[in-house]
């Protein structure tokens, strides 16, 4: 029996913490109510991207696209939608406040540029019924890959898509599993790489979240592809929602015969298992992953021997990203060519990204290969926050460096992106403005590896530690021009020197900033001066008397407290005492508190 | 072969070597702190970075970690690559506590040296202080974790090689830390003190202990030599300052691979002790006083002239040394065959392994150990039984637990939850005495599950029909040896005999380990036997990593073997009673060996008894402590007529010689000692002997030249000329091949051909007697059964930290602090029925004697059984053994099986029935 209505709750991790799964068992309980449970069925599928806007719910067939939708919604969606047939207009996305007309979902300037190719699925189906995933050409790329491929077509298919490791590098996955698949030895393993640990990504996490079939159909067909019959998917264990999503993959396939013995009667058998990570960024990296997943610290070990030679426990194995996998099952699926149109010469296909930072539309996007970032950032993203000036986009996380304005117009490649000094990465985008400081971001990233470094090496260990203290110095105001020198000394060697690519990068953010940011440190260190007012030792507050009005706000949020004043009369800070935490700032409505 | 361009020279390597194995074999250093000899690339000092054109990233590489390859052109001191180097090490300093001028390792640290040689004096990027406090706990050494640079090499060293799994990493970046166990003091850690770690500390982080070894930082000298313990055969390089050995420093000799045990690394004090006898020493009115070596040689020229003529040769005898060289051992034997004319020599392998030479001489036609210690990493399982390997043969225990980490299979059969016991795939917990059934019932299911290896069987062996009858009983099904039947002879059940036969006889190579625990039995020659017919049947001989493994106890024991300080023997296992062996022998000495085998051991000390021995000459045994039944043994030594004593110090079996002769130890002479695996190596002298001591061999030299046979040339390299030429085994053997490295015998000479490369693994085409020999033997149960009034078995045998009677590792004061006192290992039942709680002093009585221990009470025996060290003469396990219970054919004593009972002690009481302390004391 079709359903009157179909309604889609956005079960992302961005939703769900926004009372997502309320909405969802609400709008059930809302249609039972209403007396109207066999007239709809309430989904809750995968991210639909628009983070910013969230939580979503979609209704169809009309293609209601509703946004920031509270629980208290949910009564009025069944009254008026699916019992009435009207759309709850204050709900529908608009173009701005002023406007109010309905914009398709196709018309929305965010999903304007996109193009979902590992996200396909995404918002579109239930993750947690396979039968969904079935219906939208699930698990026809691992029919195709069992019975009518071989191993060496397979190979040869993924070879004509042209896709590259989504982990970051962008080596060729047709090669990787080559290698694997002519490694001597009879045990081999499929590993997928979901520990993702960029501040600000969350790419991976969603694909799982919301299409987890396609990471599971992708792994079975790496198996077969190389010889193997194990397979582990290394998962942060604060992706909760990911793991429970997977495990219920990983079940109903077993249940349908994709897992487990003699695949679909093929006689191949092949089986996947979940591991943990214990949220270390640096077990992301392949060699520390293979390290952790032996229940070993998990440090990096030097290359060669690659995984595809000696992985895990010295067995030849494939060791893909989540986005890497998620991209072979449609490749199976629909062919090497369709995929290969996408994207450009050398990086085929599209790439997610996870848009944060001082920008409109933050959420989860997916763009062809080659779309500028000013597409991104402007397009998709809507610019940059309350008409503030754009400053940069980091990209690439810890590992990556800072992409200015005059770099927007480069298409995203793999290459373009190392060529800026920066690099791909897993596909953080963190949107910087004005209100910014690089020595700041530049610092917080450093404190991220300082923390993050596993201690094995000693560039690593050593020299983020040396290069943090250094921009703490430059961000409390005691830096000299030579810091610079010896930020640039440090960080160079590091890159040159360390054993594997979080120490080898490590430096990236900062080198990247004091080449194009120059000013900005040169400000901090003779100025004593932080523009952006975000380093605190180098900030004043002051209150401006003229626009003042003695309301005594600021001196109630003061938790010193250290702001004095008749009540109607100027208030003053006692700039000896002030522990600068803003709370003044933030409190005052007339604007009279001010940074210097 | 791959070539590459290294610093503008060309060099041709194999394929797999990395870009710092290439520079080394041009001669090209290339700085390192993580790197270690013997395990695989680390990647974690990065110093070994070198420049290699066309490399990703940055154009640098670790050397360490970089596969050669096909034209590759490395730069390994370019003015970058140097660079790099100088801000790499100046990172490193900036951590490290460069407390240079306090610091004991300056001279030694490679940090220190490094960044002289880069040029890194001072730190421009910030220092970082840390502030841990210094771990003192441990006797042994220190830990300072400020000078810790992370280089990871301890962590490797304990985990990788001597598979400890100790040490760890800590923390995450800055908190990163090497920790013990759960970061626990290293005093209070599992440590096994090995000190490993601290050899291979590059820098100040792991030192050994100033006040326990004083001057170790002020190393002048460095000699290559062969530890003084177990027969393992470790090489090592003593340290040496002045005429003092101040420290140890492992080798990468073929046993050792590069690690030590806590004996080999630690206990050398026992070298230069006050303790040591300095002048000989001869009774005088009751009392030993100083002589002059004149006086002392006079002395005992007489005395044996005149027991000669009293008594005839025969009424001398002579126990000689497992711990003394092949030459001195050799010249022992020669001077009692030659100069006295009896054959009433022998030594201490008579208390050990003198059932597998019997046993094995009769199946196999040879005794020593098959294989190789290496081998032991080609094998697929490994049988340990009758061997408390980690203990008694630590580096050989490390090497089985890295094999079982690799995946090789484990199975131990031993009274006790030893430790290796603890990652064995099956620990067959067997009782005392029950080797023979156990052995019987794994052979009866090889048959009986059709996996013998007929070809094996047809081609390598005879008597299979009738052993195999033999195991079904001879006709009668009751008396099969089943392993049903064996089940409650052994304590263990039927199924896990089963696993263990299937598991043993399946695996592609299977070695097997044994030791005392099979040997020392009143019918140890058969248990031998009964483990050499499993063997046999099972194939699991003569291939890589299949072998039989007799275990030596001492450093020399193999070659006081080899060189015939037996009774039966002549050099290289010839019986005397072969005219054609002592007529060979003859000619070299000038004079025929006697035709009639002597006396064994065991044997002497019975004569001794009965006041036979005119004349006893003992060089450096102690068997007034480690003799069965020493109340007798002590009564034996008391009668003899002339005792001399020739040791270290004045034992407490020297204390009752009528003349003490000081002797030097094994850092204080040249020579040889051959391992457990036959491997001889060459002994180096590093310090001279104190005050008058002498080496046993000049000793000896002296003594033929007062009886008519002088030696041409005393030197030890010519009396090894002499075994060569008298001893077939070694008669390619020379000190410039063994300068080298050691040779495992047989290693004949060739003629027109003298390199022979000796023999890494014995039958692999026929046994020494041709074709292996099954024996049935029956199963009998243990001499002295545990009944009404001596509910108890003891089982005795040896602890890691200390070494036979503790003359030299009781000199070590760390050794003491760790297991200085006598323990009796209990179990917890056994200790509840008898209201004994860990700690109490127990009384340990036997129908021989009693003795006071410590209760150390956990699951390491059975119920009803209890285990005593040796070491102790204060709670001496040899007051309870039984030497009434010998073995027929090796005349070895039960030692491994001795009922008594216990109970709780009062305070302050001791060991009765000691017999009398000594005349000197």
């Amino acid at each position: 029996m079709a359903y009157k209505n179909y309604i889609l709750v956005c079960g992302g991790t961005g939703c769900e913490s926004s009372r997502g799964d309320e909405i969802f068992r609400t709008l059930i309980k809302e249609a039972e109510l209403q007396g109207v449970k066999n007239d709809v069925q309430v989904v809750k599928t995968g991210c639909f991207g628009f983070c910013e806007k969230g939580p979503i719910v979609k209704v169809l067939p009309q293609e209601s696209f509703y946004v920031e939708v509270k629980p208290e919604d949910a009564k009025e969606i069944i009254a008026e939608q699916v019992i009435k047939g009207r759309e709850v207009k204050r709900l529908l996305y608009k173009k701005d406040q002023a406007s109010s007309d309905k914009v398709k979902i196709e018309d929305i300037d965010f999903y304007q540029k996109q193009f979902r190719v590992v996200l396909r699925n995404c918002g579109v189906i239930n993750p947690e019924n396979i039968d969904e995933y079935i219906a939208r050409e699930g698990y026809t790329g691992l029919e195709r890959a069992l019975f009518k491929f071989s191993p060496d077509e397979v190979v040869e298919e993924l070879k004509k898509s042209g896709l590259r490791g989504r982990g970051g590098a962008g080596f060729p996955t047709w090669l990787k599993w080559d290698l694997t698949r002519k490694a001597p030895g009879d045990v081999k393993y499929v590993v997928c790489n979901a520990d993702e640990g960029d501040p600000g990504a969350y790419m991976n996490r969603s694909t799982i979240e919301g299409d987890p079939h396609s990471i599971v159909e992708s792994m079975i067909i790496c198996g077969r592809t190389i010889g193997a019959h194990e397979g582990y998917i290394y998962i942060r264990a604060e992706y909760p929602l990911a793991i429970e999503r997977l495990k219920i993959a990983i079940r109903q396939a077993r249940e349908y015969g994709l897992l487990g013995k003699d695949i679909l009667g093929s006689g191949y058998d092949f089986d996947l298992d979940i591991r943990l990570g214990a949220g270390a960024f640096v077990c992301g990296e392949e060699t520390a992953l293979l390290q952790s997943l032996e229940g070993k610290r998990g440090m990096p070990v030097p290359k060669p021997p690659f995984p595809a030679i000696k992985g895990l426990w010295q067995k030849p194995t494939v060791i893909n990203n989540v986005e890497t996998f998620a991209n072979i099952s449609v490749i199976m699926a629909k062919g090497a060519e369709w995929f290969a149109k996408i994207g450009t010469e050398k990086s085929k296909g599209t790439k997610t990204f996870a848009l944060t930072g001082k920008i409109n539309n933050s959420g989860l996007v997916e763009v062809p290969m080659g779309t500028t970032l000013r597409e991104i950032v402007f397009d998709i993203g809507g610019g940059i926050r309350n008409g503030k000036k754009f400053k940069g986009v980091q990209t690439g996380g810890p590992s990556g460096g800072i992409i200015t304005e005059e770099s927007l117009d480069q298409p995203i490649t793999y290459e373009s992106l190392t060529a800026l000094g920066s690099m791909m990465g897993s596909g953080g985008m963190i949107i910087m403005d004005e209100d910014d400081c690089v020595v700041d971001i530049a610092k917080f990233y450093m404190a991220f590896c300082v923390d993050e470094s596993c201690g094995k090496c000693a560039p690593c260990r050593i020299g983020t530690k040396q290069m943090h203290d250094i921009l703490e110095k430059i961000s409390n105001g005691n830096g000299v021009e030579e810091d610079l020198a010896k930020l640039e000394k440090i960080g160079k060697a590091m890159t040159k020197a360390s054993l594997c690519m979080l120490g080898g990068s490590a430096a990236n953010p900062t080198l990247s900033t004091i080449k194009h940011f120059r000013e900005d440190y040169m400000e901090h260190i003779r100025d004593h001066k932080c523009r952006a007012g975000k380093c605190k030792s180098l900030v004043v507050y002051e209150i401006d008397a003229a626009k003042c009005i003695g309301c005594g706000i600021c001196a109630r949020r003061c938790p010193v407290p250290c702001i004095t004043g008749e009540k109607k009369q100027p208030h003053v800070i006692d700039r000896a005492r002030c522990i600068k935490c803003g709370e003044c700032f933030t409190a005052c409505k007339f604007g009279a508190v001010v940074k210097k | 072969m791959v070539t590459l361009t290294i610093d503008n020279d060309s060099s041709t390597v194999p394929e797999g070597s990395t870009v710092l194995q290439a520079a080394k074999a041009l001669g090209i250093a290339i700085p390192t702190l993580c790197w270690l000899e013997g395990l695989g690339p680390y990647g974690g000092c990065r110093l070994c970075l070198v420049e290699v054109e066309g490399a990703s990233r940055s154009g640098f590489l670790a050397a360490c970690s970089t596969p050669v390859a096909e034209g590759m052109v490395v730069r390994t001191s370019s003015p970058a690559v140097r660079q790099l180097r100088a801000e790499v090490l100046e990172m490193i300093l900036s951590t490290h506590h460069a407390d240079c001028f306090n610091c004991r390792k300056n001279g030694a640290c490679d940090l220190l040296d490094y960044c002289r040689e880069y040029g890194v004096t001072k730190i421009e990027t910030g220092r970082e202080t840390r502030h841990h406090r210094p771990d003192t706990s441990h006797p042994f050494y220190n830990v300072d974790r400020n000078k810790c640079i992370l280089c990871g090499r301890c962590v490797r060293v304990c985990n990788d090689l001597q598979a400890s799994h100790v040490l760890d990493i800590a923390g995450r970046g800055q908190t990163a830390h090497v920790m013990a166990d759960h970061d626990d003091r290293m005093g209070d850690s599992t440590c096994v003190s090995c000190g490993n770690c601290v050899s291979y500390c590059p820098v100040g982080a792991l030192l050994p202990k100033p006040k326990v070894f004083p001057g170790e930082h002020l190393v002048q000298g460095r000699t290559r030599t062969v530890c003084g313990y177990c027969g393992v055969g470790c090489e090592l390089d003593l340290l040496t300052r002045g005429n003092a050995v101040v420290g140890v420093q492992p080798a990468h000799g073929p046993a050792n691979e590069g690690i030590l045990c806590v004996k080999g690394k630690f206990a050398f004090q026992f070298i230069g002790h006050p303790d040591r006898l300095t002048a000989p020493l001869l009774r005088k009115d009751g009392q030993l006083v100083p002589v002059t070596w004149d006086e002392a040689l006079d002395e005992f020229e007489k005395r044996l002239r005149a027991a000669i003529a009293k008594g005839g040769p025969d009424s001398v005898a002579g126990l000689s040394s497992a711990r003394c060289t092949n030459e001195e051992n050799y010249l022992f034997q020669k001077f009692l065959r030659a100069a006295v004319g009896t054959n009433n020599i022998d030594h201490c392998a008579r208390l050990c392994h003198s059932s597998s030479v019997t046993g094995l001489s009769k199946t196999l036609g040879s005794a020593a150990m098959s294989g190789a210690i290496a081998d032991l990493d080609l094998a697929d399982l490994i049988f340990v039984t009758g061997s408390n390997t980690t203990e008694t043969h630590p580096v050989i225990g490390s090497r089985i637990k890295r094999a079982v980490e690799r995946g090789a299979r484990l199975i131990v059969a031993d009274p006790r939850k030893i430790e290796l016991a603890g990652i064995a795939d099956l620990h067959l917990r067997i009782n005392p005495g029950s080797n023979i059934a156990l052995f019987n019932a794994m052979a009866f299911t090889i048959i009986e599950e059709g996996l013998v290896p007929q070809a094996f069987i047809e081609a390598r062996t005879e008597g299979y029909a009738a052993f195999a009858a033999f195991l079904a009983g001879s006709g009668d099904p009751a008396h099969a040896w089943s392993p049903e039947r064996a089940a409650p002879i052994c304590g263990v059940e039927a199924a896990d005999i089963r696993k263990a036969a299937r598991l043993y006889a399946t695996s592609k190579a299977a070695s097997v380990c044994y030791a005392m625990g099979v040997t020392q039995y009143h019918n140890g020659t058969n248990g031998v036997v009964a483990l050499s017919n499993l063997a046999l049947l099972a194939g699991q001989l003569g291939r890589p990593g299949a072998s039989l493994n007799p275990l030596r106890g001492q450093n020399n024991v193999q070659g006081a073997c080899d060189m015939g300080a037996l009774p039966d023997v002549l050099p290289g296992y010839r019986k005397v009673a072969d005219p054609a062996a002592r007529a060979a022998v003859g000619k070299v000495w000038g004079v025929e060996p006697p035709e009639k085998p002597g006396m064994t051991a065991t044997e002497i000390v019975e004569e001794a008894l009965e006041g036979q021995i005119g004349f006893l000459y003992v060089m450096g045994e102690n068997g007034a402590i480690s003799d069965p039944d020493i109340t007798k043994s002590m009564k034996a030594f008391e009668k003899v007529g002339f005792l001399v004593v020739q040791d270290l110090f004045l034992t407490e079996t020297a204390a009752l010689a009528d003349l003490v002769l000081p002797a030097a130890c094994f850092a204080e002479k040249e020579g040889s000692f051959a391992n457990t695996e036959r491997r001889v190596q060459r002994v180096r002298k590093a310090v001279e002997a104190p005050g008058k001591a002498r080496t046993d061999l000049s000793i000896l030299a002296d003594l033929l030249g007062r009886f008519g046979l002088p030696l041409a040339d005393a030197s030890a390299e010519a009396v090894f000329r002499e075994i060569a030429a008298v001893t077939p085994i070694y008669s390619g053997m020379s000190w410039p091949r063994l300068e080298k490295q050691g040779l495992q015998w047989p290693c004949p000479a060739h003629p027109g051909d003298p390199a022979h490369p000796g023999t890494t693994r014995l039958y692999t085409e026929s046994f020494s007697r041709g074709r292996g020999l099954f024996i049935p033997v029956e199963w009998e149960a243990v001499a002295e059964p545990a009944d009404r009034e001596y509910p108890f078995l003891l089982t005795t045998g040896r602890l890691l930290y200390q070494y036979h009677t503790r003359t030299m590792t009781g000199k070590s004061p760390g050794i003491e602090r760790l297991a200085g006192k006598a323990r009796v290992e209990i179990s917890l039942r056994s200790a509840q029925d008898a209201g004994i709680e860990e700690g109490d002093p127990v009384r340990i009585t036997s129908r021989r004697g009693s003795i006071v221990a410590e209760a150390k009470v956990s699951d390491r025996t059975g119920d009803g059984v209890v285990f005593l060290p040796f070491h102790f003469a204060e709670a001496a396990a040899n007051l309870l053994t039984s030497s009434d219970a010998t073995d027929p054919e090796s005349r070895i004593p039960e030692f491994k099986a001795t009922a008594v009972r216990i109970e709780k002690a009062g305070p302050g009481t001791a060991a009765v029935g000691a017999g009398k302390a000594g005349k000197g004391r």
